[in-house]
C-alpha cells in the first residue's frame, strides 16, 4: 500500500497529506458512503445492512467494522474492495462499540440488553457479556488497554470495566443521557458527553472523580438545542472537538484548561467525528442534513462540505 | 425487585459528589404506590382502544426494573405497589398506603378524585399526577402536595394550535361533546386560539344522547349523521374537536361535509406517548416495554413510568433515600429527567407541572412534536406549551 513513501520522510514532510479513504455510515441509507481525504470527492457508496450506525477499523487498516443495529449484528468488511467477508455476533442492537487498542477484542454495547458483549475479532466468539446500566451506548477504552469505559443512558453512569476481568470496578454518576466516552492519549482524562444534560463530564481515571464540567452556550441557539455526542481529541491532548447535535456546532475546547475557546458551524444535528491519522482534518457526520462537514483542525475551519447518503452517523478514517 | 446476585456490587461503587458512601449490605428501600380508580363507563368506540388490565401498572413495572438497575449501583431499592380500584373504595385503599408509609403515591384517576386523594394525603405523600389534564388542577386547584407528570389540556391545545398555525389553517371549527371534560378541553382549546391568533369561526355541541356504543352495522347511521351535523358550517380549514370522553370525535374523519383535516381528540391528536415513536433512543425503550407487558406502551404507563422515574433520578441524583430530601429536589430548579423527548424534563416551579414535548401523533405515527421551532421563550421553549409563570392563577398554600 503505502509503505513504500512512508519510508521517505523528506518527500512525506513536502508533500500534502496522503489521500485516506474516509468511511461513513449512513444510518437510513443502509449503506457506506467512501471519501477520498485528499480530493474529498465521493469514491463510492456500498450496501452495509440495516441501520449501520458504528463504524470503525482496526490498526493496520485491513478490517472496517460496521454495527448493523437492525440486523442485530456486526459486519466486517474489507476497506479497499468493500465487500463483506464476515459478521461478527453482537448481541441485540448494537450502537457503540470500541476496539482494544492491539486490535482485538471488539468492545459493544447492546442499548437494548443492558449488556456489553466482548467479542474476538479473530475466532469471532463472544468472549463475555458484562452486565452495566440501562441502554448502554458510548463505548471508550484507555490507551494501554487495561480499561473500558460503557455510558448508560437511564442509569446516567460511566462504568469502569478491567478489561482482562470483565468486571466493573468504578461507576461515575454523570448528567443526563450519557452518549460517548473518550480519552485522550495520555491517559490522564476521560471526557464522557452527556446528551441531554448539556455537558461534557472530564474524568480522572486514576481517582474517578469528575474534575471539571464543560458547559456550552451559543447565542441564539436554544439551551436544549445543545446536546453534546461525539468527543475526539488531539494526540498532543490540546484540541477537544465536541459535536453538539441539534446546535448545528461542533465546540472547539482547550485540552488543558477545559474551556471552550470556538464553536464551528457545520450541517444539522451533527453526530460523530473522526481525524484523519495526520489529525490536518476532522470529519464530522451531519445527520440531519445528509453531508459531511470538513475541518481544518490547525486552523479551526470548517474547510467544506460534501453530499453523503441518508442520515450520515457515523465517521472513520482508515490509517495511513 | 432488588436481585440477589446484585448485592455483591453495591460494594464497588464508588461515586463522585454528592453520593452518600453506600457500603451497608442491605440497600436504601424507596416505596411508592401507584394507585389507579376506575370508572364505569361504556367502551371507547373502537376496540383498538379497549384498556388492558394492566394499564399503568406495565409502566410502573419498567420503571421500577429502570431504576433498580441503576440503584444496584447505588445501593437502593426500589418498589411499587400497584392498586387498582374505585371510586367509592379509592380514599380508603390510600389510607391504606399511607398507614403502610408509602410517601409517593402515584394517581391514575380524573380531576376530581386526583383533588380529593391530594388533599386526603396533605403533608403525609407527595401525589404524583400520572392521568388528569385538568387545568384548574395546576390552577386555582393546585396544591402543594402535587406534581403534574400528565400534560395538562392547555399543554396539548398549545401543542396542536402551534402546530395548525405552522400549517397555516388558522380558521377552525369547533365541536365539542356534552361533558364537563369536553368543555375543559375545549376552553383550552379557545384560549390556544387566542394565544397564538388561530380564529374559531364555528363551534357546535355534540350531545351525548347516551345509549349503546356500538351496534352491529352502525357505521351505516354514522355515515348519514356525520356529514349532516358537519354542514353550513363557516368556511374553515380544519376540524378541530375536543371529545375527551370519547363520543364522537373518532368518527368525523372522512365523514365531515366539507374535505377538511380533523385534529383534536381524533385525526391528529396531541399525545403524551405514542407507541410508533422511535426518536431520541425511544425505540429501546418501547422494546423494553413490549417485551416486559407484551403489547404496545400507552401514554398512561408513560406517565406512570415517568412519574417513578422522577422519583429514581431523585435518589440517584441526592443519593438519598429520604422522602423530604426526594420531595425537594424533585421540585428544585436543579432537577431534570430524560424522558426520550429529546430534552430535559424539568418543573415548573408555578404550579408543579413538569415541562415536556407534545407528540402530534396519528393512530399509526408520530406527525411532529411541539414546541414547534418558531415560538420562542426567554425562559424556556417548553413554556410557550401551557400555563406559563404570568398566567399562572396557582397559589400555593403554604402549611
Amino acid at each position: 500500500m503505502m509503505k513504500p513513501i512512508l519510508t521517505c520522510a523528506l518527500c512525506l514532510a513536502a508533500a500534502p497529506a496522503m489521500a485516506n479513504r474516509v468511511f461513513v455510515t449512513n444510518e437510513k441509507g443502509n449503506d457506506v458512503t467512501v471519501l477520498d481525504s485528499e480530493t474529498l470527492e465521493v469514491i463510492g457508496t456500498y450496501p452495509a445492512g440495516n441501520r449501520p450506525r458504528g463504524i470503525t477499523i482496526s490498526p493496520d487498516g485491513s478490517e472496517l467494522y460496521v454495527c448493523a443495529s437492525d440486523d442485530d449484528l456486526v459486519r466486517v468488511f474489507d476497506p479497499q474492495t468493500m465487500e463483506e467477508t464476515h459478521t461478527l455476533p453482537s448481541g441485540p442492537d448494537p450502537e457503540l462499540f470500541v476496539l482494544h487498542p492491539s486490535g482485538n477484542p471488539l468492545y459493544i454495547a447492546n442499548e437494548d440488553d443492558n449488556l456489553v458483549t466482548v467479542v474476538d475479532t479473530e475466532t469471532h466468539k463472544v468472549l463475555a457479556e458484562i452486565p452495566v446500566g440501562v441502554e448502554p451506548e458510548g463505548m471508550g477504552v484507555s490507551p494501554d488497554g487495561k480499561t473500558v469505559i460503557n455510558t448508560s443512558e437511564t442509569t446516567n453512569m460511566a462504568h469502569f470495566i478491567d478489561s482482562e476481568s470483565f468486571e466493573i470496578y468504578a461507576n461515575v454518576l454523570v448528567d443526563s443521557r450519557p452518549r460517548f466516552a473518550e480519552y485522550n492519549h495520555d491517559g490522564s482524562k476521560l471526557y464522557v458527553s452527556s446528551e441531554i444534560g448539556g455537558t461534557v463530564s472530564v474524568i480522572d481515571p486514576a481517582s474517578q472523580q469528575i474534575t471539571h464540567k464543560i458547559e456550552f452556550e451559543i447565542p441564539g441557539v436554544l439551551p436544549e438545542a445543545i446536546q453534546p455526542v461525539g468527543v475526539r481529541v488531539t494526540a498532543d491532548g490540546k484540541k477537544v472537538f465536541v459535536a453538539l447535535g441539534p446546535a448545528n456546532r461542533v465546540a472547539v475546547v482547550d485540552g488543558e484548561t477545559d474551556e471552550v475557546r470556538d464553536y464551528l458551524l457545520v450541517g444539522q444535528r451533527v453526530w460523530q467525528m473522526g481525524f484523519t491519522p495526520d489529525e490536518s482534518m476532522l470529519f464530522t457526520t451531519n445527520g440531519n442534513s445528509n453531508d459531511v462537514s470538513v475541518i481544518d483542525v490547525e486552523a479551526e475551519k470548517v474547510i467544506k462540505s460534501v453530499q453523503v447518503g441518508q442520515q450520515p452517523w457515523g465517521v472513520v478514517v482508515a490509517p495511513d | 425487585m432488588f436481585k440477589g446476585i446484585m448485592t455483591s456490587m453495591v460494594g464497588l461503587v464508588a461515586l463522585t459528589s454528592p453520593i452518600v458512601a453506600q457500603t451497608a449490605a442491605d440497600p436504601v428501600l424507596i416505596p411508592a404506590a401507584v394507585l389507579r380508580v376506575d370508572r364505569e363507563g361504556l367502551p371507547p368506540i373502537s376496540r383498538l382502544d379497549l384498556p388492558p388490565d394492566d394499564l399503568g401498572f406495565a409502566g410502573a413495572r419498567l420503571a421500577i426494573e429502570d431504576n433498580d438497575t441503576t440503584g444496584r449501583f447505588m445501593g437502593q431499592d426500589f418498589d411499587a405497589t400497584e392498586v387498582a380500584t374505585t371510586p367509592d373504595a379509592a380514599m380508603a385503599d390510600l389510607d391504606r398506603l399511607l398507614s403502610d408509609g408509602i410517601a409517593f403515591v402515584v394517581v391514575l384517576a380524573d380531576d376530581q378524585m386526583t383533588l380529593d386523594l391530594a388533599d386526603r394525603a396533605g403533608d403525609r405523600a407527595l401525589i404524583l399526577n400520572a392521568l388528569a389534564r385538568g387545568d384548574r388542577l395546576r390552577g386555582a386547584d393546585c396544591r402543594l402536595n402535587t406534581i403534574h407528570v400528565a400534560p395538562s389540556h392547555a399543554m396539548m391545545a398549545d401543542g396542536l394550535t402551534q402546530f395548525l398555525m405552522w400549517k397555516n389553517w388558522p380558521r377552525w371549527f369547533l365541536i365539542e361533546g356534552s361533558h364537563g371534560v369536553d368543555t375543559d378541553f375545549a376552553d383550552a382549546l379557545r384560549r390556544s386560539a387566542v394565544k397564538f391568533g388561530a380564529k374559531i369561526v364555528e363551534e357546535r355541541v355534540y350531545e351525548d344522547t347516551g345509549g349503546a356504543r356500538r351496534t352491529d352495522s352502525g357505521h351505516v347511521q354514522v355515515q348519514k349523521q356525520m356529514p349532516v351535523f358537519t354542514q353550513r358550517a363557516a368556511e374553515h380549514d380544519v376540524v378541530v374537536a375536543a371529545d375527551e370522553t370519547d363520543v364522537f370525535a373518532a368518527y368525523l374523519p372522512y365523514q365531515t361535509w366539507e374535505p377538511r383535516p380533523v385534529a383534536g381528540s381524533a385525526g391528529l391528536v396531541p399525545r403524551s406517548w405514542h407507541p410508533a415513536m422511535e426518536a431520541w433512543g425511544a425505540s429501546q425503550f418501547q422494546n423494553r416495554f413490549e417485551a416486559l407487558a407484551n403489547r404496545p406502551m400507552r401514554e398512561e404507563d408513560y406517565q406512570t413510568w415517568l412519574a417513578l422515574r422522577l422519583i429514581g433520578e431523585a435518589a440517584t441524583r441526592t443519593g438519598s433515600g429520604d422522602v423530604q430530601t426526594l420531595k425537594d429536589f424533585m421540585l428544585s430548579q436543579d432537577f431534570e429527567v430524560a424522558g426520550f423527548k429529546g430534552q430535559k424534563l424539568t418543573m415548573r416551579d408555578w404550579d408543579h407541572q413538569l415541562r415536556q414535548p407534545i407528540l402530534l401523533t396519528t393512530g399509526q405515527l408520530m406527525i411532529s412534536v411541539s414546541p414547534q421551532e418558531q415560538y420562542l421563550h426567554q425562559t424556556s421553549q417548553l413554556d410557550t406549551l401551557g400555563t406559563d409563570r404570568p398566567e399562572t392563577e396557582c397559589e400555593f398554600e403554604t402549611p
